[in-house]
């Protein structure tokens, strides 16, 4: 994957991104001048205590915020230069988000949920296709309160890599999971980027998953503290917990 | 110390500072219009009772022809009787500047020395005539200010045949004449009657009643039943003339009085409920959707050991304080309302005092309903609270279900995308929160329509009265009734087109225990100037076999076509008639009894005679007109069309009639109120879901269709709901409006539900902007982080 890295160029780069909340003495620095770059189709795990930045790092390569200093380059395009309505764009057309709490329609069912994407992506594929990938293709028909909260999650997957997006964001995917049903999210998500190619961003401060990551990226009060690679990546079966 | 939980109620009332003040200021409206519309009431109430107390206002009525004095110690020696004063009473016109109408006035005496021990006057300038002094007079204060007249001033006065000169000593208020018509006529005009007060021996000179009187006021002692005296006073003065005692309820301007005051209490018992009751509504979605936020909260309190009565209690404490507030400011700004509407109307009546009467039970209505209301709301939310077990609440709430729902939406599943799936499942699955919505949008609706009509109605009554049925230009009344060759003299009058005669015949109408004080009229067989149309506005033609008359009448007889009603007539031979009623008439104004006049004089037994003339004349021979009609003795007066309307049209705007255009701000606001509170609610409780859609990529128009089709979809339904309910509401409120002095039709007005519904849907643009700005602002990241 890293060769690979080099002859395509990255998905993001960022260089000096800082964000800041708040004014004077009560100012919150979640971001202090963060450089980075990720390779296209990588597994890339953000790691680090909560309060370190790394949440706020995924809202603004994902277009859910805007930094306060610096640049982030998704492709060859300026984020932090984007208004309101390129990033609807964006995120309409090139990234998928999984939360911690799924985030589901509960008035609409498995399916339905899904296709509330694919009727406004460009080049999605069938919502059914989507929920055999993550296994659920026999509770198409199901609503979220008759799922697990696993079911639940693997839907949001299911909703999230239907449009075919570039990236896929996730934050805390297993946050609120048991390690089994865990292990099952985690395997869908390495396998929706080992089979699509899609590049795939996880924040947690499960340890754990960095097992299966190409790319570690650990944090540390607002700034990278280390970039580990890793070449020894395991199946998600395999992980432990 | 406050307690911790105190501490977290007052920083949640202070989170909701805006809902809450909006729901207080719902229940604040609510109670303000109880405390304010009773206050109004008991006020208008007290001071009539006390100003009839203070001034001696009598129960009892006796107008005869002419009886000679000694009749008073009879009268006195009735039982029951607690006093008895007898005085001159007569017709005058009072000569007004060239080219205008004489103005009708009564000439009352009061005795030679002092003041009158019974219907005493309040003088408000001026002085009282001194004894001896024959051309001194007391002028109605009305009619004084509505002339601009002063004390000093002379005026000229036709008195029984003669004209005479008289000095105005001073202006007086009388709880006689709080309205002051003119005989024969129906709507009050301070402008155009004048009442007028002299000695005893002057005005007894002038009308030939020395020694005599032509009518007695009788006061009665406690718990005389009135009917018993009128009777005997009746029987005691048949000889000489009488024209039919009559009890206080009975004095017309009394009787005006009354109905007004019964107006004011419809609408102080109607609409102070659906303030309350909207308000209840608001605070239970309010506090369920608290509870629902807090669960975590809840779980946690009870887990440390709190029991859920406590923590139940913690809520109630909100909702509570929020009702007392609402209930202390709207009983405040309710007394003061209530006290500057009394000073209004204490104007309108004439009152020389006010006696502000605060009623104490409305304040304990206003502060039971309330906290009533807003407890009942928010009892079905505190169920939810004992419900909640430590472990449920401290887990992520499991989604709402929506798989048991009645799924239209996966019915039509070729024709939706997921957005309009997504709100037509919301609706499904909540039918309860989107009724609760639809009737609360319909109430809005339905009192705009109401309100709306009833003002159209206001409108229907002056054209109906004064275009379709009262083609005329000019009315003009006799002394006495006259042979039909004064019809000849009218109409031979240069600049008189046309002459209709009227025969009134005064008569007390019953049917078994229902009776009405009013009058036969005798109307030409087909009456073109002043027309009788039916229910609809079609002209009916007078008939010789029996009565048509007019719905008013027909209610309050209980009778209709078919039945027979009994016509205690009050002058001549004061025969009883039995007569059939035959159909029934619109009237806008009063409550006649039409019959063919020929046939009337035959059924009175009388030679033909004539009371009255409708004429329509020439504008450019108005003036002379009037100048002729002076010089006609047996002309009492005269009014014109266009005088007539115009006093209709102030006392409905400026008396009780005026509450309506109160009601249509009331209705304006509310009808806001729930559209606004509706889109802000459903706003609150789908935050997370529209960012969940905003973040996968649904564009700002895209994510406030999910929430405004909603709210589309709620006003919609509440559109036709609202509608009819605003016809029901349009006959109980047209019932409160109505008075004796006219009556407002419930018509079917299509420009008010237009209207309505306008107002309505401009609410939920509006409401829907307002949220719609919130929604475009909403913070992502925050959204999707707070957990439901």
């Amino acid at each position: 994957m890293t060769e690979q890295a080099l002859k395509i160029p990255p998905a993001f780069t960022a260089k000096g991104l800082t964000k800041v909340y708040g004014e004077g003495t009560a100012a919150v620095h979640a971001l202090r001048g963060v450089d980075l770059t990720i390779p296209t189709g990588e597994f890339v795990v953000l790691l680090g205590p909560s309060g370190s930045g790394k949440s706020t790092l995924l809202n603004i390569l994902g277009g859910l915020d805007r930094p306060s200093a610096g640049s982030a380059h998704f492709r060859d395009r300026d984020l932090s230069a984007m208004n309101d309505a390129d990033l609807t764009r964006y995120r309409r057309d090139h990234v998928g988000f999984v939360f911690q709490f799924y985030n589901l329609m509960p008035s609409l069912n498995a399916r339905e949920n899904v296709e509330l994407v694919t009727e406004i992506a460009r080049d999605p594929m069938k919502a059914s296709d989507a929920l055999a990938l993550v296994g659920l293709d026999r509770r198409e028909t199901h609503f979220p309160s008759e799922m697990s909260g696993g079911e639940q999650q693997r839907v949001a997957i299911a909703r999230a890599v239907a449009k075919r997006p570039t990236v896929l964001f996730c934050d805390e995917p297993t946050g609120a999971l048991d390690s089994t049903t865990g292990r099952a999210v985690l395997k869908v998500l390495t396998d929706v980027n080992e089979q699509l190619g899609t590049t795939v961003i996880i924040v947690t401060h499960a340890a754990a998953t960095a097992q299966l990551a190409d790319r570690v990226i650990h944090f540390a009060d607002g700034a990278i503290r280390e970039v580990v690679l890793n070449d020894t990546k395991l199946r998600a079966e395999d992980i432990e917990w | 110390m406050v307690s911790p939980l105190n501490r977290k109620l007052i920083r949640d009332l202070a989170r909701i500072k805006g809902q809450a003040a909006a729901i207080g200021l719902v229940i604040a409206l609510g109670v303000m219009m109880l405390v304010m519309m009773t206050g109004l009431v008991n006020t208008l109430d007290e001071t009539r009772r006390t100003y009839y107390d203070r001034y001696r206002l009598a129960d009892v009525f006796t107008p005869v022809t002419r009886a000679p004095e000694r009749m008073v110690d009879r009268l006195a020696a009735l039982p029951g009787v607690a006093a008895v004063e007898s005085r001159v009473a007569g017709a005058a016109l009072i000569d007004m500047a060239k080219g205008e109408l004489p103005v009708r006035a009564r000439a009352l005496s009061l005795p030679d020395f002092g003041t009158p021990r019974l219907n005493d006057i309040y003088l408000t300038a001026g002085r009282l005539p001194e004894s001896g002094h024959s051309d001194e007079i007391v002028l109605l204060e009305g009619f004084a200010k509505a002339r601009g007249l002063v004390p000093g001033y002379k005026i000229t006065a036709t008195m029984n045949g003669a004209k005479r000169q008289f000095r105005i000593t001073g202006f007086a208020q009388s709880p006689e004449f709080l309205y002051s018509t003119a005989p024969g006529e129906i709507v009050p005009d301070d402008s155009r009657f004048a009442v007028f007060w002299m000695r005893r021996a002057a005005l007894g000179a002038a009308y030939d009643m020395q020694g005599a009187f032509s009518e007695t006021l009788i006061a009665l002692t406690r718990g005389t039943n009135p009917q018993s005296v009128i009777n005997a006073a009746d029987q005691l003065l048949a000889p000489y003339g009488a024209a039919g005692a009559y009890g206080l309820i009975d004095l017309q301007s009394n009787r005006f009085v009354s109905e007004e005051i019964r107006g004011l209490q419809v609408t102080a018992r109607s609409i102070p409920p659906i303030f309350l009751g909207v308000a209840a509504f608001l605070l239970y979605i309010v506090i369920s959707r608290m509870v629902q936020a807090e669960r975590e909260q809840i779980g946690l309190l009870k887990a440390f050991g709190y029991s859920s009565w406590e923590v139940s209690f913690h809520y109630l404490k909100l909702v509570l304080v929020i009702a007392v507030l609402g209930a202390i400011v709207g009983s405040v700004a309710g007394v003061a309302a209530g006290n500057s509407l009394a000073v209004l109307y204490q104007a309108y009546y004439k009152f020389p005092f006010l006696v502000f009467a605060v009623d104490p039970r409305s304040f304990v209505t206003g502060f039971a309903t309330s906290i009533l209301t807003a407890s009942i709301g928010s009892l079905f939310v505190l169920r939810g609270v004992f419900r909640l077990t430590p472990a449920v609440a401290m887990r992520p709430p499991a989604p709402p279900d929506y798989s048991r729902a009645f799924d239209p939406a996966g019915a039509m599943k070729r024709w939706l995308d997921q957005p309009s799936r997504m709100v037509l499942r919301r609706l499904s699955r909540y039918p309860g929160r989107m009724l609760g919505g639809v009737i609360g949008i319909a109430a809005g609706l339905a009192l705009s329509v109401a309100t709306l009509t009833v003002m159209a109605g206001f409108g229907e009554t002056i054209d109906l009265s004064f275009t379709v049925m009262d083609q005329s230009d000019m009315t003009v009344f006799f002394v006495s009734n006259q042979p039909p060759k004064a019809l000849l003299e009218l109409g031979r009058m240069p600049g008189v087109d046309h002459v209709e005669p009227i025969h009134v015949a005064p008569a007390v109408l019953r049917n078994g225990t229902y009776s009405y004080r009013g009058a036969l009229e005798g109307r030409p067989e087909i009456p073109i100037l002043n027309r009788v149309i039916g229910k609809d506005f079609e002209q009916i033609a007078m008939r010789r076999e029996g009565l048509i008359i007019s719905q008013s009448l027909a209610d309050v007889l209980h009778v209709g076509p078919g039945d027979w009603i009994e016509a205690d007539i009050r002058q001549g031979h004061r025969p009883v008639l039995r007569l059939p009623v035959i159909g029934t008439a619109q009237t806008l104004t009063g409550a006649p009894a039409f019959m063919e006049i020929g046939a009337l004089t035959r059924a009175l037994n009388e030679p033909q005679q004539v009371s009255g003339a409708y004429l329509t004349i020439d504008e450019d021979y108005t003036e002379q007109i009037f100048e002729q009609i002076k010089g006609m003795p047996w002309i009492a007066g005269a009014s014109l069309k266009q005088d007539v309307r115009n006093a209709l049209v102030e006392i409905m705007n400026t008396g009780p009639g005026s509450v309506r255009f109160v009601m249509l701000a009331v209705a304006a606001v509310i009808t806001f109120g729930i559209v606004y509170n509706s889109a802000r609610i459903a706003f609150a409780e789908r935050a997370r879901d529209l960012a969940s859609l905003r973040v996968m990529g649904f564009t700002r128009s895209e994510t406030s269709f999910v929430l405004l089709g909603e709210l589309a979809v709620v006003t919609l339904a509440a559109i036709p709901l609202g509608a009819l309910a605003g016809y029901g509401l349009t006959y109980l409120m047209v019932k409160g409006f109505s008075t004796d002095i006219y009556q407002i039709p419930a018509i079917y007005s299509p420009q008010s539900y237009g209207w309505g519904m306008i107002a309505v849907l401009m609410s939920a643009a509006v409401s829907g902007w307002l949220v719609k700005r919130d929604l475009d602002r909403i913070d992502l990241v925050a959204a999707l982080k707070t957990r439901e």
